[in-house]
């Protein structure tokens, strides 16, 4: 168990910077999640922490220690990675005990580590097997197993879940949680997939361009995003963006105004902004509308199912309540009056 | 039912025809070697009185004695012995050393890893004959004339294995390496734990491959063993070819040419049986 705190870590490959100065402090047992697009940084970022890249400026502490210079072994972390990197020759009992083995821990321990470890992975009918013998699911479990077995003070995982079909991911990201809960290991989580995100993070981090543009509580974050690219990224379907002129919202410095599609109304009646219904979605329990603005902006409107569902080809008018409303300015960032 | 028969038919049909083919292809190439067993089994009047004679004779026992135990130059015994230290040590070292310096190619961030890699991938347009000369004065001033180290270590390197390695070492996943990292792995523990038994199905194929190279050298053993002592038996089946007046023994020359070929047979049955399971257990 430990903390783990970045202080303005830089990255650069040659002269191309990939990462712009990140800072985090994270608390013992906490769970972070590091969320972006793909060539954000995140994994890069990660592996900084594992010391699988060098750190080009800043400090990486671990439990108050320097560690930019200490090899992996030396970080005491443990890495699950999103091929799972399971060694092709070794049974599962094998794998689970090679770091073990290596760092020289006794025989008998090893063995009741990786018994402990399997007995919560519900791995036990699979030891002597070969990770091709196993599923998607299993392999997963048992990098899972390997990273456990060595009680390490920091869980990294790097999209673990990347490689497996939709039931099984949303399984597997039930029992990560739980797991993680009960070992209460502070644990970085990397993915691309903001529901990954939401569900499991305690706070998250969302990358953009080598920059953290917001690190918060999830829902906080979704309720109160820092900037437009946050406000786009985290939600599905993504929050709407209108130009400030066109809503006729008159806020000093504000070039753009994001509403999310749950906090949008349709009516019939005369309102100061419309738009043709292009087409609807019926999801089931809620009915997604696509409409086209005047200036061919695209936006998408949630509504119940039950609501009525208008014609396509229909020009209807926008509603949203003022408090819903989310202004950024020409920079993308949050307008500081708007903020909550 | 009746359409499902008539296919089985005319693929029966086809496999005729195929068997037929691979037979007279067996045949054609297995003649001369059957030459030669018939001709280790007779008596020399019986081969020099035309026609030559196409079953085995009683003369077995004798005259394969006779080629191991004396030989014309030395006894063919020694000569494969001699023959299979030198097939082994170039198949292992050569097996040792490429693995080794793919690993180094692959893994390392060394300067000059580019130019080393091109200069040894240079080499594989210099085969032995090219250089002989120069390799023969450098063993010659080594004193390694007439020995097993003269006969294995200029033939030890290989370029082609090095590739090979290389190649399959750049299809093995960063993330194997870095999780071997993580567990606390240094480079030399990864390679001995976690590459070397993924790569042993190419250690087996290479193995028969280099084996084979390793045993029928002719032309290096011809230049640097004077002793015959020394013969490999490739090349001391030519030694044993008569010069001037002398009559050639050809029962225990064929007898020689057999018993030369077995070795290499044995190798490539028995990895057969590994390099296949080796293909059937690997990941990919």
């Amino acid at each position: 168990m430990a903390t783990v705190s970045l202080e303005a870590i830089k990255k650069s490959f040659g002269s191309t910077d990939v990462i712009h100065g990140v800072d985090i402090d994270i608390k013992d047992g906490e769970f972070i999640v590091i969320v972006g697009p793909s060539g954000c940084g995140k994994s890069t970022l990660l592996r900084m922490v594992a010391g699988l890249e060098t750190v080009t400026s800043g400090e990486v502490r671990i439990d108050g220690n320097r560690v930019n210079d200490l090899e992996p072994m030396d970080r005491d972390i443990a890495m699950v990675f999103q091929n799972y990197a399971l060694y092709p020759h070794m049974s599962v009992f094998d794998n689970m005990a090679y770091g073990l083995k290596i760092a020289g821990t006794p025989k008998s321990e090893i063995v009741e580590r990786v018994d402990v470890a399997a007995k919560l992975l519900q791995l036990e009918p699979y030891l002597k097997r070969r990770p091709r013998e196993l599923s998607g699911g299993q392999r997963q479990r048992v990098a899972m197993g390997r990273a456990i077995v060595r009680k390490p003070s920091v869980f990294l995982f790097d999209e673990p879940l990347s490689n497996l079909d939709a039931k099984l991911r949303v399984q597997m990201r039930l029992e990560i949680k739980q797991l993680q809960k009960r070992l209460g290991v502070t644990s970085l989580y990397v993915t691309h997939d903001q529901v990954e995100a939401m569900t499991l993070a305690d706070r998250m981090i969302v990358m953009n361009g080598g920059v953290a543009d917001q690190i918060g509580a999830p829902l906080e974050v979704y309720a109160n995003p820092a900037t437009e690219f946050v406000a786009g990224f985290i939600g599905s379907p993504p929050t709407n963006f209108l130009k400030t002129d066109l809503a006729s919202v008159a806020t000093p410095g504000a070039s753009t105004l994001g509403v999310r599609p749950e906090h949008l109304r349709l009516t019939t009646d005369p309102a100061p902004m419309s738009g043709t219904v292009l087409y609807s979605e019926a999801l089931g329990a809620e009915t997604l509308v696509h409409l086209k603005l005047v200036d061919e902006t695209l936006v998408t409107v949630r509504q119940n199912a039950t609501d009525p569902l208008p014609d396509e080809g229909k020009t209807v008018g926008l509603l949203w309540d003022a408090r819903d409303q989310m202004l950024f300015d020409a920079q993308g960032r949050r307008c500081a009056s708007d903020a909550a | 039912m009746a359409e499902r028969t008539g296919m089985v038919e005319k693929r029966g049909a086809g496999l005729w025809l195929t068997h037929l083919g691979l037979c007279i292809g067996l045949l054609f190439i297995f003649f001369p070697i059957w030459l030669a067993f018939v001709a280790s089994t007779v008596s020399q009047p019986e081969i020099t009185q035309p026609p030559m004679p196409l079953l085995p004779g009683d003369q077995f026992f004798e005259n394969y004695r006779k080629a191991l135990l004396a030989g014309v130059n030395a006894p063919v015994a020694w000569m494969m012995l001699n023959s299979l230290f030198m097939a082994m040590g170039i198949a292992i070292g050569k097996i040792i050393i490429s693995l080794l310096s793919a690993f180094a190619i692959v893994y390392f961030r060394f300067p000059g890893r580019k130019t080393f890699f091109w200069l040894i991938f240079l080499t594989l347009m210099l085969p032995v004959e090219v250089r002989i000369v120069p390799t023969y004065e450098v063993v010659a001033s080594f004193g390694m004339l007439n020995s097993y180290s003269g006969l294995i270590f200029p033939l030890i390197a290989s370029a082609t294995a090095t590739f090979l390695f290389r190649q399959f070492f750049m299809t093995v996943p960063d993330e194997l390496a870095e999780a071997a990292r993580v567990d606390g792995a240094g480079p030399m523990r990864f390679f001995r734990d976690i590459l070397l038994p993924m790569s042993r199905t190419n250690i087996a194929a290479l193995f028969v491959i280099l084996f084979i190279y390793g045993w029928n050298q002719y032309l290096w053993p011809l230049l640097i063993t004077t002793d015959p002592s020394m013969n490999t038996i490739v090349m001391g089946i030519k030694q044993m070819f008569p010069s001037g007046d002398d009559i050639a023994d050809w029962p225990v020359i064929m007898a020689t040419s057999i018993l030369a070929m077995i070795p290499p047979v044995i190798v490539v049955v028995g990895m057969q049986r590994l390099f296949i399971r080796g293909l059937v257990d690997s990941e990919k």
